[in-house]
């Protein structure tokens, strides 16, 4: 008995997995900052149209971009989602797998913030310098390059607050960090004075660039592989701690939080998208051309992704904290065009 | 020896009488006591923690089984909907949600008028931050289903915007709204004069028991039931290929398998299989099903599949201790009167093992139910579960997640709105462990018998 049972039921098995090569809806993984726009779209496409509702995974930009390099066909990913840019090295993984035609949208801007809890010290203003004097193993003290010999914010600043450093970054697998390493520590370590110190000390102009981007990792700077919602929890148990979210997630939580300007700038929408707030990064999502016609809804998925109404400074998108992007219509056309990067662009 | 060695010279015997205790016996009972006491602490403890643990699952998450919603008459504007007034149903659906938006931001507003509320908002689109962003989706669903609504004012029951919400779930306070930019003190003046006129009501919302999920922007509108057809059907996919496969091989290996290095060795490795941890099964759930045998990513069938590996092990070495408890008598009773070994086993073991043989199963099964971490891998996890499966072969293979996916993927997200829902799946998914344990116990209670 038992054994006609298992047979019918591997039978089952067998005639499900020849039946699977058909997919009708567009599945999307990668950042997971771009996760919640990715689901509005998909939950509105839904919605609108009569394709399915698109299948939105996260994972990271780089566990994205590395599902979406392995391909061609239904059993791979349509849509990888991005908080930077493709690399060069991801663009040749795809070659090699035969993902050679890419197209890539931008869908807007992202800030990044740093914030703290409500009711804790008063972290209001920081500047570049203040986070890379924290956090670098390596700061200047009196024109000249030592170890790092700070414990409390106040001692390089006597504006800021006389407690212990203590900073929740991103972790590695995230795009957050990377932006954080360029356009705060390593914009910190320019403006101290201490790219050009590690120079004159005889390194090279790229040993100095790597150098300025080292953070301390002596437990001062705690690296966050999971999502915003555990920064949150950190900095909630941790009344002296700061950290680092997106825009739109400190605006889901302003009950809880408290955010410091960055150079005299506060972070919002406006000053992101006229540039003066400097920490913003612009978020992608990359198309595999060859599954545009196979899956079905997908160049729909893309297209209805930038529209005005969706992406616009008016949309839902702009409403939940992605600061839209002012060259929207050149990629409304290109992905209208199917424009591939590399291609003629 | 009728003489026994009684101390007869009237000296006090040694050990003092039994009614009085000596040193030793006070320590030794003291010890006891106190071993006692030690018992009772952490029993006590036990069930503070569980206590604690109920309280702060059913405080936090009794309030994701009533929503707010906002009761509206809507007047569907033929101008705005079908403009060329020849109800074609392809034009009709040629306005995006987006169009009808204003048309139930308007009738809001007019709600507000009617109820004699004083406020400062008396432009329609003020009136966005109170509804869920789900109601254009709702009214052009109504409207396209029926055609014929166009050009009449309907009533709709939306659901109110998380915020509103979260201010009569007490989630959302006043004193915080400063620096919110979802929403301020006035439209909160609004939903109290709302509140007072009826047109807004908090009820219970089925909803979030037999909806789907819904994206970051509309905590809201989100609900586990899709996931939890998921659910079912890995399930269904656990219960079809493991009981058999489980208890076809302890069968074999108990009754019929030669005792060998072999069978030692087959034994000892299903012992170790049951103790892997579960990530391991996904990720070569994730090397076989996906890569190799080219299954869709996110499908139920795979998650069973993983799953069905998973709890294998724990149905084989329930089964097989159930088969052991079959007292041997029975088996040379059944082969005495001229059965064959297999008519043995399967007229006489196996129905008299099969009580214990259910209730590893419904374990096996509750746990597997439970499990997230294999999901991770093999694309359960996001936003999967928007679309309910319609039939078997769909429910299989088309991407859905998992009920304690969706909890992990709530607790992820950022409104606060969505931290209460994830507490309240997790009393959804408690009761459905609970009700397979009850089931597993009364099965036991009621067929298994004692040799």
């Amino acid at each position: 008995m038992s054994v006609k049972l298992t047979a019918s039921a591997l039978a089952i098995a067998a005639v499900a997995a020849t039946s699977a090569a058909a997919r009708d809806q567009v599945q999307v993984a990668g950042s997971s900052t771009v996760l919640p726009y990715a689901s509005i779209v998909a939950e509105a496409f839904g919605e609108n149209f009569d394709f399915p509702t698109p299948v939105v995974e996260s994972g990271g930009s780089s566990a994205g971009l590395k599902r979406f390099c392995q391909g061609v066909g239904t059993e791979h990913t349509d849509v990888a989602n991005a908080s930077r840019k493709i690399r060069d090295k991801e663009i040749k993984a795809c070659a090699e797998n035969g993902v050679t035609d890419i197209i890539e949208v931008r869908i807007g801007y992202d800030g990044i913030v740093f914030a703290s809890q409500l009711d804790g010290p008063d972290y209001s203003a920081f500047t570049q310098s203040d986070i890379f004097n924290a956090l670098a193993p390596k700061v200047m003290v009196d024109g000249k390059l030592v170890d790092n010999p700070h414990k409390k914010w106040s001692d390089f600043n006597a504006d800021l607050p006389a407690e212990d450093i203590l900073a929740f970054i991103p972790g590695t697998k995230h795009g957050t960090r990377e932006v954080f390493e360029e356009k705060v520590v390593a914009a910190g370590c320019e403006a101290t004075g201490a790219f050009e110190a590690m120079m004159a000390a005889g390194m090279s102009e790229d040993d100095a660039e790597d150098a300025c981007l080292e953070v301390m990792s002596d437990g001062r700077a705690v690296d966050i592989d999971g999502d915003y919602t555990e920064t949150l929890a950190s900095i909630d148990a941790n009344a002296n701690g700061i950290g680092v979210f997106g825009l739109a997630f400190y605006e889901n939580n302003t009950d809880k939080l408290k955010v410091a300007t960055m150079a005299g700038v506060e972070p919002s929408t406006e000053t992101i998208s006229t540039g003066e707030y400097p920490v913003s990064r612009p978020l992608f999502f990359y198309v595999k051309k060859a599954h545009i016609g196979v899956i079905p809804g997908l160049k729909e998925y893309a297209e209805f992704f930038v529209a005005d109404e969706i992406a616009g400074p008016d949309g839902p998108l702009a409403e939940y904290g992605l600061v839209s992007d002012p060259a929207l219509v050149e990629t409304q056309d290109a992905v209208a065009a199917e424009k591939t990067m590399g291609g003629d662009s | 020896m009728t003489d026994a060695s009684l101390p007869t010279d009237g000296a006090k015997p040694q050990s003092g009488s039994l009614t009085t205790l000596d040193a030793r016996t006070k320590k030794r009972n003291a010890a006891e006591k106190r071993f006692r006491a030690y018992g009772v602490a952490a029993i006590a403890t036990g069930i503070t923690f569980l206590f604690v643990l109920l309280f702060a699952i059913l405080t936090s998450g009794l309030g994701a089984f009533q929503q707010t919603f906002l009761t509206v008459p809507v007047y569907l504007d033929e101008a705005k909907l079908d403009k060329k007034g020849n109800r074609n149903i392809d034009d009709i659906k040629k306005v995006s949600t987006f169009g009808y938006n204003p048309l139930i931001q308007k009738a809001v507003l007019a709600e507000v008028q009617k109820a004699g509320i004083e406020t400062p908002l008396t432009k329609s689109k003020e009136m966005k931050a109170l509804i869920s962003a789900s109601a254009a989706g709702q009214v052009r669903a109504a409207v396209i289903e029926n055609p014929a609504l166009i050009g009449q004012t309907v009533e709709f029951k939306f659901l109110a915007s998380s915020r509103v919400d979260g201010y009569l779930k007490d989630r959302v306070k006043r004193e915080h709204l400063a620096r919110d930019k979802n929403i301020d003190a006035e439209h909160l003046d609004i939903v109290d004069g709302l509140l007072e006129a009826g047109v807004v009501a908090k009820t219970f919302n089925p909803a979030f028991i037999f909806g789907a999920d819904a994206s970051e922007s509309r905590a809201e509108q989100a609900g586990i039931g899709v996931s939890m057809l998921g659910s079912l059907f890995m399930m269904f996919v656990v219960l079809f290929l493991a009981l058999p496969l489980g208890v076809a091989a302890s069968i074999y290996l108990e009754e019929f398998a030669p005792k060998n290095r072999l069978t030692d060795l087959i034994e000892v490795n299903i012992s170790n299989l049951a103790a892997v941890p579960s990530i391991v099964f996904g990720i070569l759930g994730l090397a076989v099903f996906i890569q190799f045998m080219h299954l869709p990513q996110s499908a139920p069938l795979v998650g069973g599949l993983v799953l069905t590996l998973m709890t294998l092990p724990t149905i084989i070495i329930s089964t097989r201790a159930s088969l052991k408890s079959v007292p041997p008598s029975i088996r040379d009773a059944a082969l005495g009167v001229g059965a064959s070994k297999m008519q043995s086993v399967f007229h006489h073991v196996l129905p008299l093992a099969a009580p214990g043989i259910l209730t590893g199963t419904i374990i096996g099964l509750a746990q597997a139910l439970g499990e997230t971490a294999p999901l991770l891998l093999i694309g359960m996890v996001g936003y999967i579960a928007s679309n309910a499966p319609d039939g078997i072969a769909s429910g299989l293979l088309d991407p859905n997640s998992a009920m304690p996916a969706q909890i992990y993927e709530w607790a992820k997200r950022a409104d606060p709105a969505y931290y209460e829902r994830a507490w309240g799946g997790i009393i959804i998914l408690l009761i459905f462990l609970i009700s397979m344990n009850t089931l597993a116990v009364i099965l036991r209670r009621r067929f298994e018998r004692r040799w």
